[in-house]
């Protein structure tokens, strides 16, 4: 049966460190690379690195720390932030990262889906979407939310899988950061309306949350940051919880 | 050990090339036909559209380069798609290694996502690529078209219904998942084919 996924998220800054990472006991933490080896050794089914940089000489060494992903991991990882143009699509599967995802630039030029759709495949192209809950409507903002567009978040996703979206990253600004949950209304009528992959964001506090995105908001995969960035929920713990509560996932026995 | 990987316009070339490299080995990707011929094993992977890729394949001469190899070679993803008879993508003649038709995903009574995506289970594996130990166990796929069970299966994973997850022909073998991105499970099958 196909699994659930669980999806560590690092937001990267000048190809480097990861924002927002305080574990106990782990002096590597801010190191982007250990910490996605650790997360993968811990059984995260794939990554998302964010570049978080703005300047155009840490788009440089982003690109040469998704190299060294690349050579480290053997779990499929996502790469995102500053992506605009087909070229920076290249540069980074170059670089040997799995897919990428595009947020703002595909609201604003929505052809970019197609075109990475055309040149590397429908599987490489995640279209982020940040959307907000007001006046009864979830409406899609720009640049990590700071800008609105009055988008509706159906209707852009709607388009963005019939222009070659892989998969939508939903992430709810209502629910991110306040730790009480997925938005999992949007998401459930998000899966059951789209045909390709739905990943949740935004909103992860505590183990049930994760499971209530999958059966509640029958999400594909689920995405979270601190509370793992934190050390408040471990991986293995997660999943043999999910399990429990009988969602399929990846578990590796001891015996490989 | 002398390692081919070869060299076409396919997506996860460098994947393949970092998986081995985590196993020790340096391979030399190459779209020369007597390199690929020389060498101990050949990977042909393949990420993309069977269509142009086998039109690119054909322009190179690759197609006849790779169907008359006689050392143990592993196809992956599209690499195994190619290897088959014919592909229901693009509607075009393949490599015809593997005596199968590749057909899309139909759609599922559960309202299944297409493409097949994340990570699932091999079940009846066989000797060769698999050892006991990967019964059971996840890898992960990225595939919209897929290979129906046949004469030549390997393995099999159910989605949708049940498919063809690795094949198995004389010196062939292919792969639908990708072994180079499914974590320990993945490496101890690279390992496998490694040592045939």
């Amino acid at each position: 049966m196909l699994a659930k996924r669980i999806i560590p998220c690092l937001d990267v800054k000048d190809g480097m460190t990861v924002k927002g990472v305080n574990f106990v006991n782990f002096r590597n933490a801010g190191d982007a690379v250990e910490l996605g080896a650790r997360y993968s050794s811990q059984g995260a089914d794939e990554l998302v690195y964010l570049d978080i940089t703005a300047s155009h000489e840490g788009r440089k060494t982003f690109t040469e720390l998704v190299r060294r992903v690349a050579a480290r991991l053997s779990i499929p990882f996502t790469v995102g932030g500053g992506i605009n143009e087909l070229a920076d699509v290249d540069r980074l599967l170059g670089a040997g990262a799995d897919k990428v995802s595009i947020n703002s630039s595909a609201l604003r030029n929505p052809q970019l889906i197609e075109d990475i759709a055309t040149h590397y495949g429908v599987q490489v192209c995640v279209v982020a979407i940040d959307a907000n809950y007001e006046d009864g409507r979830w409406l899609c903002y720009l640049n990590g939310g700071r800008i609105p567009t009055g988008r509706d978040l159906f209707q852009w996703a709607s388009e963005a899988q019939a222009r070659g979206a892989g998969e939508i990253l939903f992430t709810s600004m209502t629910h991110d950061g306040v730790k009480e949950g997925y938005a999992n209304e949007a998401l459930a009528r998000l899966s059951t309306s789209l045909r390709i992959p739905v990943i949740a964001s935004g909103g992860a506090g505590r183990k049930e949350h994760f499971r209530d995105a999958f059966l509640l908001g029958k999400a594909d995969a689920a995405l979270a940051a601190s509370v793992f960035h934190f050390g408040e929920i471990d991986i293995p713990d997660l999943k043999t919880y999910l399990s429990s509560e009988g969602i399929p996932l990846r578990r590796e026995t001891q015996t490989i | 050990m002398n390692v081919a990987i070869v060299k076409y316009n396919a997506g996860n070339i460098c994947s393949v090339d970092y998986a081995l490299r985590r196993l020790g080995i340096e391979a030399v990707v190459t779209a020369d036909a007597e390199l690929l011929q020389k060498a101990d094993k050949v990977i042909f992977p393949g990420v993309g559209e069977a269509h142009t890729t086998m039109q690119h394949l054909r322009q190179q001469g690759l197609d006849r380069v790779i169907a008359a190899l006689r050392q143990p070679t592993l196809g992956i993803c599209l690499g195994m798609q190619l290897m088959c008879r014919f592909s229901d993508e693009g509607g075009v003649d393949c490599l015809g290694i593997f005596d199968a038709e590749v057909k899309r995903f139909p759609a599922g009574k559960q309202q299944e996502k297409v493409p097949h995506m994340g990570w699932n289970t091999l079940g009846n594996v066989k000797d060769g690529l698999f050892d006991h130990r990967q019964e059971g166990q996840y890898v992960y796929f990225v595939h919209s078209y897929y290979v129906p069970v046949n004469e030549s299966t390997a393995a099999v994973t159910d989605y949708i219904l049940p498919f063809s997850a690795a094949l198995k022909k004389d010196n062939f073998y292919a792969t639908q998942f990708h072994p180079e991105k499914s974590g320990a499970v993945g490496e101890a099958i690279l390992k496998n084919f490694l040592n045939l």
